[in-house]
């Protein structure tokens, strides 16, 4: 992974200092709480219901076990010894103090990790393939491109009070695993017939209240170009993007009211000023990041282990934990794990420092010293021998960290919601634990099969509800907590399948927390009910539309009451 | 006498801002007029010499094209401080339209911009009156090294140094 020069290192280390003496001015009145505000938000500090929450950078989802450690070591000192991963690749701790932050936020520093631009109205941390650099089916490697964008954006003076946030993905894959096209940009790198990679160059998708599909602006970019036509857009952007209407101030309403081409054309007619310019990448610098993510010294291993076979045929709880957790790798003998953040009963992304801390053991002991954060709020360790995945197994499952449900019904994906995060309409945390309860059964999950539900307590739509096969979404019902389900959604990639993003479509009436987890399960009955062989959750959703899962949840009367809610 | 940060140093300001596009103008001494008004009295006000134009986070800043070459003084005016075209506005008045002359933030000028405005291509900054100027000063200096290329600082780091020396 990408370990920081002195240059880096001063930057981020400079941030501490102005940082620390941000949060003096602040508490001696020299900065307005209005003036703080975007200052502490750019530096990942948000006021949450009861206390403060910093958001922590995990650029590209990349973790040293040592930075787990330092993770854990400030969960314990500063918080309450856990912490909470985002479905954007980051870390959050819920509690602690305004006046500490500098002092976390030196300790990162130590371990080269920082918190810019987590929040605000900026640029904030690319997200990519968790998988990166060791998926089978991977075209070109994202990391050297996301940490060069990260480099690029960190403090880009002129972008840094865009009308609303900025969110990038990258891939390097044909699947879209990183839901490009809800990102307001999504870099789709692949290579032209002489192996130069080029970028297709997808903007303005997203969630929240409006949520759009992006649209493909630009194809065949060669990556030298990179810098000059992401600058190209934000420039557009600052210059043009609404600032009358916080609802109406991403990018994906300025492409929507200009319509692509228009969009397109701007773009390209402010990138002519810029193409071939000194923000044009170097081979040099291309060469010089990339040379951070060579492979790690893999053993010369055959495809296949005779113990890890046995095992397998022995015991059918470590099969079943192999079959969900463990991923196909490029290098014979290796695998990919996800060890599961979603055992029932916990919420969903949250982490123990001692967990961190056995985390980061197997990581050096299994892993060449590295994990990753999933989008789906998971740990994964990237490169493990398959005769290491049975010992793995074994102390993860000691630890808490081997549930067999990646990618299955009890895998949801939910924000914080309304225990902590001072937004929300309705709890999130709580409902996926009634979910999870509800379905508790590992028969009953392995037969649903592959299914993703994503819970987001607010419009915002922290946790995707938009392209959950099954969507949540908390509403307000004259100060009660009411749920709205949607269905059909999916984040452009579904279990090794290619096809499109779609936007979930809401079934009918909200629900009340109690009537929810009953709700999902007819929905999971009725796809079992109405499935024909091998369909996948999605594809019969897909095949008979909402219908029959309408009728599942809100009987006979179900187009009525939805009538009657207009 | 108002006191601005140029080039980096607090000196006294003999400019005048004149906020309201149809107040009377002021016979003599150095005034800072809106755009609207600009295009409007063009000729009438490029003979005095002493005559610069403010714009606002939505002018166009290609409507001053023609006039860069003579013009004095630019401002841009930050109405709030979180509103960020004026930055887009400064780096094409500098980088794309190669104005020299002296280039002012005025408004919601505060010192935990400052790094970035003068990144950016402003050299004046008529800080915001109730703050102290001499403690905005130190913003100017929060970074000692930057990634990206911009209107002071044409390079990127990449360009301009031997990069991957251990941290
Ligand atoms: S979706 Fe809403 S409630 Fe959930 S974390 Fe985001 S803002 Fe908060």
């Amino acid at each position: 992974m990408y370990r920081y020069d002195h240059y880096d290192q001063k930057i981020v280390d400079e941030r501490v200092v102005q940082f620390r003496d941000q949060v003096r001015r602040f508490r001696n009145g020299e900065l307005s709480n209005e003036e703080f505000l975007p200052l502490r938000l750019q530096n990942g500090l948000y006021m949450q219901r009861h206390a403060h929450m910093l958001r922590v950078a995990i650029p590209y989802g990349l973790l040293s076990s040592r930075q787990l450690r330092a993770l854990a070591d400030i969960a314990t000192r500063y918080d309450r010894g856990y912490a909470h991963f985002t479905t954007r690749q980051n870390v959050q701790f819920n509690w602690p103090e305004l006046d500490d932050a500098p002092e976390i936020l030196a300790e990162l520093a130590k371990v080269q990790m920082h918190a810019i631009q987590t929040s605000g109205n900026c640029v904030r941390n690319v997200t990519s393939d968790q998988f990166a650099g060791v998926a089978p089916d991977e075209i070109v490697d994202p990391r050297p491109y996301c940490e060069l964008l990260r480099q690029w954006s960190t403090f880009h003076p002129e972008f840094a009070h865009l009308p609303r946030k900025f969110k990038i993905a990258v891939s390097g894959t044909e699947e879209n695993r990183v839901a490009l096209t809800v990102h307001d940009i999504g870099l789709q790198l692949y290579k032209d017939v002489n192996g130069e990679t080029l970028i297709r160059v997808i903007v303005g998708g997203g969630l929240g209240r409006t949520p759009i599909i992006g649209s493909v602006v630009r194809e065949d970019l060669p990556w030298p170009h990179l810098f000059t036509y992401v600058e190209a857009i934000l420039r557009v952007y600052n210059r043009f993007g609404r600032r009358d209407n916080k609802y109406k101030a991403r990018i994906k309403i300025l492409l929507k009211a200009l319509g692509v081409e228009a969009f397109a054309a701007e773009v390209e007619k402010e990138w002519a000023h810029l193409k071939d310019g000194p923000a044009t990448l170097t081979g040099e610098e291309l060469a010089r990041v990339a040379g951070h993510f060579t492979d790690p010294l893999y053993e010369t291993l055959p495809a296949t282990d005779a113990g890890f076979e046995q095992h397998k045929a022995d015991n059918v709880a470590f099969a079943r934990w192999v079959s969900r957790s463990v991923r196909a790798h490029k290098q014979p003998g290796y695998a990919s794990v996800t060890l599961s953040l979603k055992p029932t009963g916990t919420a969903p992304g949250d982490l123990t420092a001692e967990q961190m801390q056995q985390v980061a053991d197997w990581a050096d002991q299994f892993s060449f010293g590295e994990l990753r954060v999933t989008h789906e709020q998971n740990l994964a360790l990237a490169d493990v021998r398959l005769s290491d995945l049975f010992s793995l197994w074994k102390k993860a499952k000691a630890a808490g960290l081997a549930t067999p449900n990646i990618g299955l019904a009890t895998d949801i994906i939910a924000c914080p919601g309304g225990d902590f995060c001072s937004l929300a309409n309705a709890r999130s945390i709580p409902l996926a634990q009634a979910i999870q309860e509800q379905i508790d059964d590992f028969d009953y999950l392995f037969d649903i099969g592959d299914i993703s539900i994503n819970i987001s307590g607010c419009m915002n739509s922290c946790s995707h509800h938009h392209v959950g096969h099954i969507g949540i979404l908390g509403v307000d019902k004259n100060g009660e907590e009411f749920y709205q389900l949607t269905l059909g959604g999916h984040a452009g990639h579904h279990a090794g399948q290619r096809r499109e993003a779609a936007l979930g479509k809401v079934i009918g009436p909200s629900l009340s927390a109690q009537e929810v987890p009953p709700a999902v399960d007819k929905l999971l009955r009725a796809y079992l009910l109405h499935r024909i062989d091998g369909e996948r959750f999605i594809d019969t959703v897909d095949r008979l539309g909402a219908d029959p899962f309408k009728f599942a949840v809100y009987g006979a009367d179900a187009h009525r009451k939805e009538a009657a809610h207009g | 006498m108002a006191e601005i940060i140029r080039n980096k140093e607090v000196v006294q300001d003999d400019w005048t801002v004149l906020r309201e596009a149809d107040a009377p103008l002021p016979e003599t001494g150095k005034i800072i007029v809106p755009l609207t008004r600009w295009l409007a009295e063009r000729g009438a006000l490029k003979a005095r010499k002493d005559v610069g134009v403010w714009l606002n986070p939505d002018d166009d800043p290609a409507a001053l094209v023609d006039d860069l070459a003579s013009l004095p003084l630019i401002a841009v005016d930050f109405p709030v401080f979180r509103d960020g075209r004026g930055y887009s506005t400064a780096f094409l008045l500098r980088t794309r339209y190669g104005f020299a002359g002296e280039l002012r933030a005025i408004g919601d000028v505060l010192r935990d911009q400052l790094f970035y405005m003068q990144r950016v291509g402003f050299d004046a900054f008529a800080v915001r009156e109730d703050k102290n100027i001499r403690d905005a000063l130190n913003g100017l200096a929060d970074f000692s090294e930057v990634y990206q290329a911009s209107a002071n600082l044409l390079q990127p780091l990449y360009r301009r140094v031997a990069r991957g020396g251990a941290a």
